[in-house]
């Protein structure tokens, strides 16, 4: 039962990262990545993170992906779709890919990862909220800043140029 | 028995369909989008290294991974749209005001 969940879950997620990196209509791959986003919330929750998970629907799908669509529709002509999608140098390319592919396949294969079994899904919103209060407390401070330059920095990015005589 | 190298190879896998987008991609648009699939290529090893080693240091990172994510996007955009709005595209190969 839990392989045909992890089965199913993977070939959405690899299917709509493909469709995103493939497809040559803007509008086809912004929703494949719902797809994939939804996927990998999935697999987060078999990997009983449940918090992330939410945090996946919520941060990325209600967020990111939504953002994301503004910018198709705010830049591209939607009804022009097929754009030009070739790269300068698809040879130099291909060889970036295969070689830092197999480096971390390769790197996958060799090292042998000390596990441990995986304990029964428990609720994991306590000890969150402990790490980032207690011991990760710094950089979850200097994260809540980065997210206020951050949205003070696209807000006067997006804004419309107001020339001043 | 689904164990951690299932994870690691599926993450893997999703890394490089996104590094795939933004070697091959010149659309920005679809750039930003596989750089959000790398990105969360990462935070599903992270979970599943969490899960396989009974901690949650791993959740903390994903939860940073996906802060920056979020800001990257936001800006990313912003600037997307600032450069549509001055230069009228953007495809990549366009843009080459610094370069020539």
């Amino acid at each position: 039962m839990g392989e045909i969940v992890f089965i199913a879950l993977a070939v959405g997620t690899t299917v709509g990262a493909g469709v995103v990196a493939f497809s040559k209509n803007i509008v086809y791959s912004a929703f494949a990545l719902l797809l994939s986003f939804f996927c990998v919330a999935g697999l987060y929750v078999f990997l009983a993170a449940d918090f992330v998970a939410a945090t996946q629907v919520i941060v990325y799908i209600g967020g990111i992906l939504v953002l994301i669509l503004f910018g198709v529709m705010l830049t591209e002509k939607i009804e022009k779709v097929n754009i030009s999608n070739q790269a300068l140098k698809p040879f130099r390319a291909w060889i970036l890919l295969i070689v830092s592919g197999g480096i971390l396949i390769a790197a996958i294969v060799k090292t042998n990862w000390i596990t441990k079994a995986p304990l029964p899904p428990t609720p994991t919103t306590g000890e969150l909220g402990n790490a980032f209060l207690t011991r990760y407390l710094l950089p979850f401070e200097i994260a809540s800043v980065l997210l206020l330059v951050a949205l003070i920095g696209a807000i006067i990015a997006g804004r419309k140029e107001v020339r001043r005589k | 028995m689904i164990t951690l190298d299932h994870y690691l190879y599926l993450s893997a896998i999703l890394f490089f369909i996104g590094v795939f987008g933004v070697l091959f991609r010149r659309n920005l648009i679809v750039i930003l989008m596989s750089i959000e699939l790398m990105l969360n290529a990462v935070n599903l090893s992270f979970i599943a290294f969490s899960r396989y080693t009974a901690s949650m240091d791993g959740h903390v990172f994903a939860f940073f991974v996906m802060a920056v994510a979020a800001a990257e996007a936001g800006i990313g955009l912003a600037i997307l749209v600032m450069l549509f709005r001055n230069r009228r595209t953007v495809q990549a190969d366009d843009l080459t005001l610094m370069r020539d």
